[in-house]
């Protein structure tokens, strides 16, 4: 194992020298690799290839040929402009609203829980046991017309009996927000657990209050966990059409429920194709930008 | 500052740790409910008397428990999902941990692009993952179904496993190693009895995770499964029409089945750290 002789500096020898070229790096690697080469880029690749596909006259449905139509890119947008926008602002919503609802849980976890941390982090997992579909049609009863919520406010004066929270934007981007929630609270706690107690007893000595310890210490050194936590928020929530389609209505529509039907219910291949890749290309634009931003911020 | 050197800084200090001890404890334990109000949901109306329409409260009744193959199709779909999970979990821990382990534990060239084809999968969008497979599926004239839910699973879980065993790996004391072979084991048997068992529960932990994502999985699986169905596929689908309460019953036991397996994780590590 070169690897032992590498990471501790000693037993280095000719053999270890030797055995840093062998071929087992290689073939531990290989498998897996090929399989995600064959599973995950050819298609892309090849979801590439449909995007400028073209059905010709007269031919089957579900019959495309490759004849290199980017306009295909501009079609499609144009067409589902609505839906797309709505995607990332009801993502971006839905992630501003976990990160409120996770960074004080997580703090609570981290700093204040004690013995109970354990039990408080299963705790945090533990309604993702249940499927998180089933979870969403128990949204779809407790927000429902008949549901508690809806009754109980229909009691206030100032409501309508109209009131409705199912199939609207509030609906939708609830349900974001709590389907994403795990993955931004684990690397919030993953990040403030992190932070060395003495650093806030620092800060307390040096005149900070409570708020100002808070905003010029932990936040900053909770920056990590910020990162990671939005980003495995908004990139799956973006990408989601599952509680648009169960919570919401055709006005509510996100760019996946678009690709989805344009796969099954229309069999328009290349205009799907052409969607998913534009959302995939905006996504790691937006996630690079954000991860240089939030690089430098963390500098400052 | 100047505030903070006049006498009466100490109540400010003092409502500011009233604030963050209580307050944050109440916002927390309202975070809670938030989150389990579906769950406790789910439970209570897997003991709905409701007939093939689940959607309304009609009575309490046992028999769903008793008779979860009541509504065949949930079983049907429950027993595709656990077979697809299986052998995903199976496949997706061995390719993972060997990634992990050349990663954590080898050099060779090529590092930057496998960490980037580790990531890749993570940081795309399911659609844009089902979409792709399925595109790539029906240029290949292959007919979606079993297997290639199989496929996609494997593909999606690999990233995870890889990153759960590589940070165990990571966090491993060399010099548990380096002992085992100062008392002359050679490469294989510090592999076998002291790397093996110590990174144990980091692949356990992984498999875990590749099990339950496999298992939850809609977006993918719906893409590429033709006309087999899953539990998560199921839901979906019968979600207009109403769920049948057995639907509930799987959803409850296998919440209450992962509660227990991690809590007899946490007791066994807990034991072994103290032992």
């Amino acid at each position: 194992m070169a690897f032992l002789h590498a990471a501790t500096g000693s037993h280095s020898g000719p053999k270890s020298e030797l055995k840093s070229k062998s071929w087992t790096p290689y073939l531990l690697l290989a498998p897996g690799l090929i399989w995600l080469v064959t599973f995950f880029i050819f298609p892309i690749l090849s979801l590439a290839s449909t995007s400028t596909m073209v059905r010709p006259e007269g031919a089957q449905i579900g019959t495309y040929v490759q004849e290199l139509r980017f306009a295909n890119y501009i079609d499609a947008f144009q067409a589902n402009q609505e839906q797309y926008i709505r995607s990332f602002v009801y993502a971006a919503i839905a992630t501003l609203l976990a990160l409120a609802i996770a960074y004080p849980l997580a703090y609570m976890i981290a700093f204040k829980s004690g013995k109970y941390r354990n039990i408080l982090l299963v705790m945090v997992v533990a309604p993702f046991f249940t499927s998180f579909l089933l979870r969403t049609v128990a949204w779809t009863q407790i927000l429902g017309d008949e549901g508690p919520i809806v009754s109980t406010l229909k009691l206030l004066p100032f409501v309508g009996d109209s009131m409705r929270l199912t199939s609207t934007p509030f609906a939708v981007v609830s349900g974001l927000t709590y389907n994403f929630l795990p993955f931004m609270t684990l690397p919030l706690y993953a990040s403030l657990e992190r932070i060395d107690p003495r650093t806030l007893e620092a800060a307390g000595d040096l005149y900070a209050n409570g708020f100002t310890t808070f905003r010029k210490v932990t936040v900053p050194l909770s920056m990590p966990g910020v990162v990671a936590g939005t980003l495995l928020t908004f990139i799956p929530a973006a990408g989601d059409y599952v509680n648009a389609a169960i919570l919401g209505s055709p006005s509510t529509k996100m760019i996946g429920n678009v690709i989805e039907s344009r796969f099954f219910a229309v069999v328009d291949y290349p205009t799907a194709a052409a969607l998913s890749f534009t959302l995939m290309a905006t996504i790691l634009i937006l996630v690079t930008l954000y991860i240089r931003r939030s690089g430098t911020d963390e500098l400052v | 500052m100047k505030k903070d050197l006049l006498p009466r800084p100490s109540l400010s200090h003092r409502t500011g740790r009233w604030f963050s001890r209580n307050l944050i404890r109440i916002y927390a334990v309202l975070a809670f409910i938030y989150l389990f109000i579906p769950v406790a949901y789910t439970f209570a109306f897997s003991f709905n008397d409701a007939g093939k329409s689940n959607l309304v409260w009609k009575g309490f009744t046992l028999d769903n428990w008793k008779n979860p193959c009541g509504a065949p199709q949930v079983c049907t779909a429950v027993a595709n999902s656990l077979e697809i999970g299986i052998i995903s979990t199976v496949l997706a821990t061995i390719l993972g941990t060997m990634i992990a382990f050349a990663i954590g534990r080898h050099k060779f060239r090529g590092r930057k692009t496998t960490n980037l084809l580790i990531f890749l999968p993570m940081a795309t969008p399911e659609v844009v993952l089902g979409a792709s497979l399925l595109a790539m599926f029906l240029n290949l004239r292959i007919n979606p179904g079993f297997w290639t839910i199989v496929i996609a699973h494997v593909m999606f879980c690999i990233s995870f496993v890889v990153v759960t065993v590589k940070a165990r790996i990571a966090s491993l004391d060399p010099k548990l190693e380096q002992a085992a072979m100062d008392l002359y084991a050679n490469e294989r048997e510090t592999f076998r009895y002291v790397t093996l068992p110590l990174v144990m529960p980091g692949i356990a932990g992984a498999a875990l995770l590749a099990f339950s994502l496999s298992f939850d999985d809609f977006i993918i699986t719906n893409f590429n499964s033709g006309i087999v169905s899953t539990f998560p596929k199921f839901v979906y689908v019968s979600a207009a029409r109403g769920i049948p309460a057995q639907a509930n019953v799987i959803g409850s036991a296998m919440f209450f089945i992962a509660l227990i397996i991690v809590i007899v994780g946490q007791v066994v590590s807990r034991q072994r750290k103290r032992g």
